[in-house]
């Protein structure tokens, strides 16, 4: 095994051009992953966690660049890459699970046909080998292999999730990354899927990058958890310190304003404003309009890195340790 | 209101919604040359009652039957059978249930609805002062002078202050909490004697969601609304409302006290769910959900209990019997099981 871990992003930078102007969704955002560790990015709607993951795949829209930055999968540079190079990167090691990927299934054709066509793309074994290898599949995400020809209506929403996993799946990829893969879910399926995740993740050794607004559903799945605002990882660290010893205040007020049906009932805090508009970010810390602590300091300038062993944040003004 | 009927102390008593026995079944697969046998049981024997200035949350599955349940209470959707005994206490208990032409309008001013997608229930060619100013509108109260001042009025009851700066913006310049907003003044004008909310968080960010549910309980406890709170999420309701409601198929398994249910749930679905809710704790490992399987079909169900195929504590019994009545079992809690 080489020295490496399996992804380091090194101060990625993405731009939008959009008729009203740039946008700088994803914004000098580093981090790193080990083999078989989970990340949870975890952050509201707007704040680039889907263009992160897209910028990481090179699946970016047109309009968008990547400026600078590092994507190093294994020590190679993908931002780097010919697209041609890159296409084989793609599903080979690096997987991807979208938000609405339940509408990603094809009405016409059947569902194994469809896992199949993807296994064509980026393999060579013979058909006969494809067709064993999407019952494994099946098997594997818990569907059964009857559904294998039938077409995508005759699936429930948790089971078309669960084909679309299968299909991410079907290369081995070292890194899977899920974007809000069971927010359309109700809470039972959810918990099947997370679970399945979970063991399948832990069978194949396998890397997941996972995204999500929903914090409860992060404290489930990570072991490490990073916190985005405004295009910007503002704190990062493993899943017990982000949640019980949390440093920047965003993250504090996303806690507070959980609701949970367990333990006591807590009041439920209310963070001010809103998320701030991407063409006209905030200067200095982006998140000072909204924050219960901010100085003078915060709207000046750009805050520091507080570390805490392995656990870091970005704010000036830090509770104490 | 002038014309009150005379307060009897019986109608003191009673509570603001009285549902008994309702029922909405949608034809399936019905066309111009098949007689339609196949019915959707989308709603099937629902009882409930909701007080003045109550939040009664209606929680359950995708499909389980609560937005429909909630339209029906305000008249968007014609019950198929069932009553629901309406009383404000100003009038004459009415049965909305089958209300037509003239009576039904003037109830409308009676019964709102908040949808969940502040996206799509808004006319972007609109302003927010059309926005809101149309239940005015369309019950024909006031000038245009009148309703330009309740508007502003709603607007700053609502948080979006100065309201003078929204009247003439449209909905795509506002922001989905903005909207939201707009869409709780909007039901709240008429002043309505409940509101159905239908997931009116579901779609908002956590660090906006709390500012709105905040003021929902404040306008509910300020202006006595009583809410019915359709929500598929345990949590949220915990913090909307006194009492809740599990639905499951078409049919209410749980009803009671919030705290109560949660403490000590009964019905095993309930069970099921409250399992199933992430808990955010990374040090918390839950145990697995014990129900199996995916949502039964609701085309002619068997008159079996409804959560019979997925239930892990099912015997003969169930599977023979009728779907079972809902039970008193603990203070406030009634459940509809043969095992609980």
């Amino acid at each position: 095994m080489s020295g490496y871990p399996l992804l380091a992003v090194e101060d990625l930078t993405m731009h939008y051009q959009t008729r009203a102007g740039e946008v700088c969704a994803v914004d000098g955002v580093s981090l790193s992953l080990e083999r078989g560790q989970s990340l949870g990015l975890v952050g509201e709607s707007g704040c680039g966690k889907s263009s992160l993951a897209l910028a990481l795949l090179r699946l970016q829209p047109e309009n968008a660049q990547i400026l600078r930055g590092k994507v190093l999968l294994d020590g190679v540079d993908l931002v780097s890459l010919s697209e041609e190079e890159m296409r084989t990167y793609r599903w080979n090691r690096i997987a991807m699970v979208f938000q609405s990927a339940m509408n990603a299934l094809d009405p016409v054709y059947r569902v194994g046909d469809q896992i199949i066509e993807a296994l064509e793309q980026h393999s060579n074994a013979a058909r006969q080998d494809m067709v064993d290898r999407v019952g494994e599949l099946y098997k594997l995400v818990n569907l059964s292999p009857n559904f294998i020809q039938r077409y995508p209506h005759e699936y429930s929403g948790g089971m078309k999730q669960r084909a679309i996993i299968a299909m991410a799946l079907a290369c081995e990829p070292d890194l899977i990354i899920a974007d809000e893969p069971t927010t359309a879910l109700d809470v039972i399926v959810q918990d099947h899927i997370l679970r399945e995740f979970g063991n399948i993740r832990k069978e194949l050794n396998m890397s997941m990058l996972y995204i999500s607004h929903d914090m409860a559903v992060i404290a489930e799945v990570s072991d490490v958890v990073a916190v985005m605002y405004a295009g910007k990882i503002v704190e990062y660290g493993t899943a017990e310190e982000v949640f019980n010893k949390p440093i920047h205040p965003y993250t504090r007020a996303l806690m507070s304003a959980f609701p949970s049906v367990t333990g006591e009932k807590h009041e439920l805090a209310t963070l001010g404003g809103e998320p701030p508009n991407p063409l006209d970010l905030p200067s200095g810390c982006h998140f000072h309009p909204r924050c219960p602590f901010a100085t003078d300091m915060c709207a000046e300038q750009e805050p520091p890195t507080v570390r805490r062993g392995d656990h870091w944040a970005d704010c000036w003004n830090p509770p104490e340790d | 209101m002038a014309a009150a009927a005379q307060p009897t102390s019986s109608n003191e008593d009673r509570p603001l919604l009285q549902v008994e026995g309702l029922r909405k079944h949608f034809p399936a697969g019905a066309s111009r040359f098949r007689r339609n046998e196949r019915f959707i049981h989308a709603v099937d024997d629902v009882n409930f009652t909701l007080g003045r200035g109550e939040s009664l949350g209606l929680v359950g599955e995708s499909g389980c039957g609560k937005t429909t349940t909630g339209k029906m209470l305000v008249r968007l959707i014609d019950p198929t059978d069932g009553h629901v005994i309406f009383d404000d206490g100003t009038g004459e208990p009415t049965d909305i249930a089958t209300l037509r032409g003239k009576p039904l309008k003037e109830f409308r001013k009676h019964a709102q609805m908040i949808f969940q997608d502040p996206y799509e229930s808004m006319n972007p060619r609109r302003t927010i002062f059309d926005t809101i100013a149309e239940p005015l509108q369309v019950q024909d109260i006031g000038t245009l002078v009148d309703r330009l001042d309740r508007v502003m009025e709603m607007l700053a009851l609502v948080g979006l202050t100065p309201p003078r700066t929204f009247l003439f913006r449209y909905p795509h310049e506002l922001s989905g909490g903005q909207r939201q907003r707009v869409a709780i003044a909007r039901a709240l004008i008429v002043e309505p004697s409940f509101v159905v909310a239908d997931e009116p968080t579901s779609m908002l960010d956590v660090s906006v969601r709390t500012g709105v549910m905040q003021l929902m309980a404040d306008l509910a406890s300020g202006l006595g609304i009583g809410y019915l709170y359709i929500t598929h999420d345990l949590a949220v309701a915990r913090y909307m409302c006194s009492r809740i409601a599990v639905m499951y198929l078409g049919k209410i398994v749980e009803i009671g006290d919030t705290e109560e249910i949660l403490r000590s749930p009964q019905h095993p679905y309930t069970q099921a769910l409250l399992s199933a809710v992430p808990v955010p704790d990374p040090t918390v490992s839950r145990e697995a959900v014990k129900i199996k399987g995916g949502v039964t079909t609701l085309i002619n169900p068997p008159a079996q209990c409804r959560f019979y195929p997925r239930c892990p504590i099912a015997d003969d019994y169930c599977e023979t019997n009728d779907h079972p009545p809902l039970e008193r079992k603990g203070q406030e809690q009634e459940v509809s099981c043969y095992k609980a």
